[in-house]
């Protein structure tokens, strides 16, 4: 019999939110690439050759973690990242399923370029891949993608994420044409006539350094905008990396009013602030760019609370040269996948969330905002999940990752907790030699 | 203090006020020089010195210029349509293109900040930062700064009022900084388009109309200015600018009776200064070109006398 009919979970500390487990040791057994029971002291379901017993004594059981604003960069950049390596980078990280930018080159405003990712992903990847659509065509900011077309190849929501969709009125007909097929529109938002000169936020680290400042408001009236035409049109709103406090109190009053809106923020934002940028360091130059101490709090709170729904990584491959260079000069964006999860465990050591909110705001919320499977560890479900070791302590350094690039802010930073297997639709995906 | 601490001359940011007052000192006895009949000494023979104005600069780059021969070293200048950055090679290999070539010294102008910061990472030689982007533009504050102690003898307590565009002015930020480090106050105005955040945290006196920041100033500095940035206009015209921001007697009344005027130059003349302004005995622009080529000359040889020939490489590196 082949061993790999079934595998058993033992002893692991189950937490799921869908099922309002919170820490309880639990078994899971998988079979056929789903979870065929979990419960108290499962026997094995055949004899020992036939399938494998794993002991997860100490660690973490959760469903995967999904991570819903990932850049992989193919087709066109496969110097900074491919599926293959970036999808690596996330089961590494403890990711089973990521959802892919579309500012690639060319973007993926083409049911063409999101079936190409689709077929590339079964091929060569270590997660599920969610392609996300671009609103425009070109990411230009003026006509429709074919919506229709895009979601029956495969694309999971849609967003003009790099390249904000700077007119009202196309933004307006983006979302009344997602009511036809209930899409997701999920909005990087930033006004670009306050950004666009600025890289760094704006205040008095800008003007400590003589960078020029992008300020707060760039985002927070942007946000306003994609809120107030949520409302008019009852389209389905996703508000992708949350930077200021501003915004969050923006969202937040929305919430209160029955909008639908989601959001999510990134690790570095409630991590670091603009003092990391101090000696022109480019490896924390993103966009938005990192906040104040009090934004970063601000953050916090709101992931405690259910302002912000998902924790997601802005994953951001960029090659050496595109960072070793002029701070102005230099490319937006790190990378994520393989940080996202000791740094989010250091808010639950911290106690600003409990383990439970934790699964949630990086598992079940994600899975929900885009409505795909996973983000469960019911019985029936795709055997999606994460064991987490949380007391193992470790630098993060440079051959850690599986990444194709290494432009993280955290090189050198002391973590505690890492993925130490992965399991993406009952295939082994990552484990950690012991 | 016999020998300066740091290697690059990246900002006044980076300096004690032990090491601004040592180059300043230093700066005030090489003064002399310029003012022989032969105006050329030797310590700097055979060493070499390159500037690299990315930017286009008449001025400051005459004013290294002969800082260096002044003191006999050579020096190979390199302007923005020379390099071959404009045939797409990045910052850092040009720089290691001219760092294999050996030179003591490179001076450098930038539109970025943080450019002279980062060369300065991946060459062995001193990089003296000649303004970098809207960041820092160290020697023309430290020349500043000559000229106001050769006034009044000394910096400290003394009010200094800055008026202009300060968010887009190297020269206000170094000279904030510095005149802080040195015991002056600092008071600045000019369009509110033009003010930006954090001053006031650093214990800038920010205020909204010039009377209010050149009261009882000791020296009234006016900043040049360019009234489109990113092709927007920053206030609506030059015009207005003279009457509401402009230097002139009438409120030069309310700075005090001896205060001096500075400008770094070229002057809007009826702009940022009213031109009897300008030309009045107060007025010390011509000494600030002056002691500009001395505070470089300082420059210079505290930098090569800091990487002396005894120093091994290695040790350098370790700085
Ligand atoms: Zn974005």
């Amino acid at each position: 019999m082949n061993r790999n009919n079934w595998l058993l979970l033992k002893h692991g500390i189950v937490i799921d939110p869908s099922q309002g487990i919170e820490q309880e040791p639990m078994d899971i057994l998988v079979e056929d690439g789903r979870i065929s029971a979990i419960g108290h002291q499962i026997p094995p379901p055949g004899s020992a050759d036939s399938g494998e017993i794993l002991d997860l004594t100490g660690k973490w059981v959760v469903p995967g973690l999904i991570d819903i604003h990932v850049h992989l960069r193919e087709p066109g950049q496969e110097y900074k990242e491919t599926i293959e390596t970036g999808t690596r980078a996330a089961a590494a990280g403890g990711f089973t399923a990521v959802a892919s930018m579309p500012n690639t080159s060319p973007p993926n405003d083409s049911a063409e370029i999101t079936r190409s990712i689709l077929a590339r992903a079964k091929e060569k990847g270590s997660c599920r891949v969610y392609p996300v659509a671009a609103i425009t065509k070109g990411q230009a900011g003026e006509s429709l993608t074919e919506f229709g077309d895009l979601l029956d190849a495969g694309a999971i929501a849609f967003s003009d994420d790099g390249l904000p969709v700077s007119d009202a009125a196309v933004m307006r007909l983006a979302m009344e044409y997602s009511l036809n097929f209930h899409a997701l529109i999920i909005s990087h938002a930033e006004e670009l006539s306050l950004s666009r000169n600025g890289c760094m936020n704006l205040g008095n680290v800008s003007t400590r350094l003589g960078l020029r400042g992008i300020p707060a408001a760039a985002e927070e009236i942007a946000i306003f905008r994609e809120i107030k035409l949520a409302e008019l049109t009852g389209a389905r709103l996703h508000i992708a990396h949350v930077s200021t406090k501003g915004s969050i109190e923006i969202i937040r009053r929305a919430k209160e009013q029955g909008v639908r809106v989601t959001a999510e923020s990134a690790p570095h934002y409630f991590t670091l602030t603009e003092e990391a940028v101090e000696g022109y360091n480019t490896f924390a130059k993103m966009n938005p760019p990192l906040r104040t101490e009090q934004d970063r709090e601000a953050i916090i709170q709101a992931l405690a609370d259910g302002t912000l729904d998902a924790i997601a990584t802005d994953h951001a491959p960029h090659d050496i040269l595109e960072k070793e260079c002029e701070f102005e000069a230099a490319a937006n964006g790190i990378i994520g996948l393989e940080t996202a999860l000791p740094l989010t465990l250091e808010l639950v050591e911290q106690g600003a969330i409990t383990p439970l909110r934790m699964v949630e705001l990086i598992s079940t919320a994600p899975a929900s905002i885009i409505r795909q499977d996973g983000g469960s560890l019911k019985q029936g479900s795709p055997a999606d999940i994460t064991v987490i070791d949380p007391e193992t302590e470790y630098e993060i350094t440079r051959d850690l990752f599986r990444s194709r690039s290494f432009n993280s802010p955290f090189l050198g930073r002391r973590v505690r907790g890492r993925a130490a297997l992965t399991i993406c639709q009952g295939r082994i995906t990552h484990q950690l030699s012991r | 203090m016999e020998q300066l601490k740091i290697r690059h001359i990246l900002g006044l940011r980076d300096m004690s006020a032990e090491e601004i007052g040592f180059i300043l000192d230093t700066a005030e006895s090489l003064k002399p020089i310029l003012h022989r009949h032969i105006k050329k000494v030797p310590p700097l023979r055979g060493r070499t010195i390159v500037t690299l104005f990315f930017e286009p600069s008449t001025r400051t780059k005459l004013s290294f210029e002969l800082a260096a021969k002044r003191l006999s070293a050579d020096t190979v200048g390199i302007s923005k349509s020379m390099s071959s950055v404009v045939k797409g090679e990045t910052l850092i290999d040009t720089t290691r293109n001219i760092q294999a070539m050996k030179p003591d010294i490179i001076v450098m102008r930038h539109s970025m900040a943080g450019a002279p910061h980062l060369i300065a990472r991946h060459v062995d030689c001193s990089v003296i930062n000649a303004g970098d982007g809207i960041n820092e533009h160290p020697s023309q504050a430290l020349l500043d700064m000559l000229t106001i102690r050769d006034h009044f003898g000394s910096l400290k307590g003394l009010k200094v009022a800055i008026i202009g565009d300060i968010t887009h002015s190297r020269v206000a930020h170094s000279n904030i900084i510095g005149l802080q480090k040195m015991g002056a106050r600092v008071a600045v105005c000019g369009p509110g388009t033009m003010l930006p955040p954090g001053l006031a945290a650093e214990g800038v006196e920010v205020m909204m109309r010039v009377e209010e920041a050149i009261e009882d100033a000791d020296v009234i500095m006016a900043l040049r200015i360019q009234r489109e940035r990113q092709g927007l206009p920053l206030f609506p015209s030059q015009r207005e600018y003279a009457r509401k921001f402009g230097i002139n007697n009438r409120r030069l009344r309310a700075a005090k009776e001896n205060a001096i005027i500075m400008h770094p130059g070229p002057i809007n003349r009826g702009v940022e200064l009213a031109p009897d302004v300008a030309d009045s005995g107060r007025s010390l622009i011509l000494d600030q070109v002056t002691n500009g080529v001395a505070v470089r000359m300082a420059l210079f040889s505290l930098l090569i006398a800091e990487s002396g020939d005894e120093r091994s490489p290695d040790m350098e590196r370790q700085v």
